[in-house]
């Protein structure tokens, strides 16, 4: 058995400095919404074998042919649309409130199925509290990205963050599942000894399981297409989050939680 | 008993597979297709296409003619989409909050300048003379336009009224049409014209009928026939009299993706589908041996069964919808890895095999039921099942889901099932 637990402060030190970070980038430089959100025109166009990308104000299509016929003339070539999406300024607001709804209903489904499949609110506590946890950081990181990649946050962002959502709530399950176990066996008298143990032995399973779902991604950055490369990446911060958070957030959550019950 | 079972196995597997085929596939010299003509459905941002979001003005119209109005007008914008000879358009109707939105997908249509100005045009009748240099027996609307004038002789703006009326002798509902003055003179000059030969009647550049004109008409009367049915008619004879469409709307939102790029984007996920599926496949291996080997077998044949349900239901394949499904194939793997891991701690305790497994698989099935059952949760909520207001409803996050949950519950079907079967084959044999 190996006492994970006894480098909680370092745990939490390492989550604080990396939301920090992460909401420093936030704060002072903000992430740029998409079209998506806030409404405009999105266009990209391949001149002479090269890919240009435009983001403007709403084009209507007679000013977008324009656009394209100076660019004809200016580079002497053809400008072929690969994409051009338009969207209203109203479209978006709505589209993140909903999706914002949607999560809400979707942590409160995960609390009190947890609650009841674990038979204890703290179980469902610590492990929205890692989810919470994964999704500062999910944004924190990604505002970075935005500030050095130009990354912004559109609807497919909104879909990572879900996915990142149900995968840390997977795989906090699966050492909770373990705790659960102990506790029927030894009772609740030395929880963090149950903790303790139930790290170890799904610390392997974690890793592994982390590390087939990071091959998929990182062959998707590396080798897939280029309109959803950030979704990827967005995927990529949640899975590695979502992993981190399991051992070292909720479950030290828990645990400070059900000694906190027992005082 | 077992053979029966064994033989239902047999033919699931052979059902799979056969769905599986892309078409046209030559096996042994013989051309095999999928049943049912299955095949995977692209969306607009693999396949390019328009998307196309119109908001519907509902102030004037009121309440209890809303929906009503609401479904005319979808109806008259799909025909006119349907003049495109697009395949598979879809034209929805979406109410979010107070708003509706009309919204109009046509796959593979690029010039969206056209589609535009067609969808929001008014409805246009028009009467076309045939044409004398061209003879085509097709039966096809691209045949009537081109065995048709170019021209046309007589449009809408020429009809004073037009109404339902039934014929007289075979009961079938027709349009009767009144035309003004100047539209009945023109009118008797075509029939003049053009006596024992056919008149083309056209709304929307699509052709209703073409009736052969038996004498010169002189009253103004024209009737239309075809086999209407009554509700028919009377949509037409409105879009006639109407002529524009029954709600008014306007564009709130366009998307347009150039074939090439969604070309590019499906070689490239598949290569790197490949590559990261590879990766996992011989991580699999090195890490867990034989087992692996096992968990392996139960991932692919994961991927044919994820495959043919995606036919079956003909699930529309976005690339959000690609990103759900090579997630599920993470978590298929965890569901195996979880099983081992079991097994691994249960033969550590010093176990037999035997017991190991059976154990390892009922402690760990407990894990994998909540940890999916949760997945399951979120993604139903954003799928959004029952289509409610306050939920997304756009394609992106819902396709994404509905390929989460597929991939999920196959996943629990091959990763548990299928593999515990496999297990015990392989491992009853080895004994």
């Amino acid at each position: 058995m190996i006492n994970f637990l006894k480098y909680k402060y370092l745990y939490l030190m390492i989550s604080v400095a990396v939301i920090a970070v992460g909401l420093s980038f936030v704060f002072r430089f903000g992430i740029p919404l998409s079209i998506d959100f806030v409404g405009g025109s999105k266009i990209s166009y391949s001149v002479n074998s090269k890919v240009v990308n435009l983001r403007t104000e709403a084009l209507s299509e007679e000013q977008e042919k324009e656009m394209r016929a100076n660019i004809d003339k200016e580079s002497s070539g053809e400008a072929e649309i690969l994409l051009f999406e338009t969207v209203g300024p109203s479209v978006g607001k709505e589209a993140v409130n909903k999706t914002v709804i949607a999560a809400i209903l979707g942590v409160l489904a995960i609390l009190i199925y947890i609650g009841f499949a674990f038979k204890g609110f703290n179980f469902a506590l610590s492990a929205i509290v890692a989810l919470i946890h994964d999704m500062f950081i999910l944004v924190g990181v990604y505002a970075v990205l935005s500030y050095y990649f130009n990354a912004e946050i559109d609807t497919l962002f909104i879909t990572a963050a879900l996915t990142t959502m149900s995968f840390s709530v997977h795989d906090t399950i699966v050492i909770f599942d373990k705790i659960r176990e102990y506790i029927r066996e030894e009772g609740r008298v030395n929880i963090e000894n149950s903790a303790n143990k139930a790290l170890t032995e799904t610390m392997v399973r974690s890793l592994n399981n982390s590390m087939t779902i990071v091959f998929m991604l990182l062959a998707l950055i590396l080798f897939g297409g280029s309109t959803i490369k950030f979704f990827i990446i967005a995927l990529l911060i949640g899975t590695i989050t979502g992993t981190y958070s399991s051992p070292f957030v909720a479950t030290p959550v828990l645990v400070w939680l059900e000694k906190r019950k027992k005082k | 008993m077992k053979i029966i079972k064994k033989l239902l196995i047999l033919i699931l597997v052979l059902t799979v597979l056969w769905i599986d085929v892309p078409r046209n596939t030559v096996i042994f010299g013989r051309t095999i297709n999928p049943p049912f003509g299955f095949e995977i459905k692209l969306g607009l941002d693999l396949k390019g296409g328009s998307h196309l979001a119109f908001e519907a003005d509902t102030s004037k119209i009121s309440q209890d003619d809303l929906q009503e109005s609401l479904e005319a007008t979808r109806d008259v914008i799909e025909r006119r989409v349907n003049f495109f000879g697009v395949s598979e358009p879809s034209v929805q109707t979406l109410k979010s909050g107070s708003n509706y939105k009309i919204i109009v997908d046509l796959p593979g249509i690029t010039d969206i300048q056209d589609a535009i100005n067609r969808i929001g045009q008014t409805a246009q009748l028009t009467f076309k003379e045939q044409r004398t240099d061209v003879n085509i027996q097709q039966a096809t609307n691209e045949a009537a336009l081109i065995a048709f004038k170019q021209e046309s002789v007589l449009t809408g703006k020429d009809v004073k009224k037009a109404e339902v009326s039934f014929d007289t002798t075979s009961g079938g509902a027709q349009v009767a049409l009144n035309f003004s003055q100047e539209g009945a003179k023109k009118f008797a000059e075509i029939t003049k014209n053009n006596v024992g030969k056919p008149v083309g009647i056209f709304l929307d550049e699509f052709i209703l009928s073409a009736p052969v004109v038996q004498q010169e008409i002189l009253d103004g009367n024209a009737v239309i026939t075809g086999n209407f049915t009554t509700e028919e008619a009377k949509a037409l004879a409105q879009d006639i009299n109407g002529g524009a469409l029954p709600v008014s709307i306007k564009l709130v939102e366009q998307r347009n993706i150039g074939p090439s790029l969604g070309a590019e984007e499906i070689s490239k996920s598949i290569v790197a589908g490949i590559i990261g599926l590879s990766a996992v496949l011989i991580f699999m291996f090195i890490y867990y041996g034989k087992m692996g080997l096992i968990s392996n077998l139960a991932l692919v044949i994961y991927g044919f069964l994820a495959l043919a349900i995606f036919k079956v239901f003909s699930v529309v394949l976005t690339l959000s919808g690609v990103a759900g499904f090579l997630l599920s194939i993470g978590m298929a793997v965890d569901s195996n890895i979880l099983i081992f891991e079991r097994i691994k701690e249960e033969i550590r305790k010093k176990k037999e095999m035997n017991i190991a497994i059976r154990l390892g698989f009922g402690r760990a099935i407990d894990a994998i039921k909540d940890a999916n059952f949760t997945t399951l949760i979120v993604a139903f909520i954003l799928f959004n099942p029952l289509n409610w207001g306050f939920l997304p409803q756009f394609g992106l996050v819902r396709g994404f889901a509905l390929t989460l949950i597929i991939g999920v519950g196959t996943s629990l079907f091959t990763g548990v099932f299928i593999t515990k079967h496999l297990i015990n084959f392989f491992y009853k044999r080895a004994k």
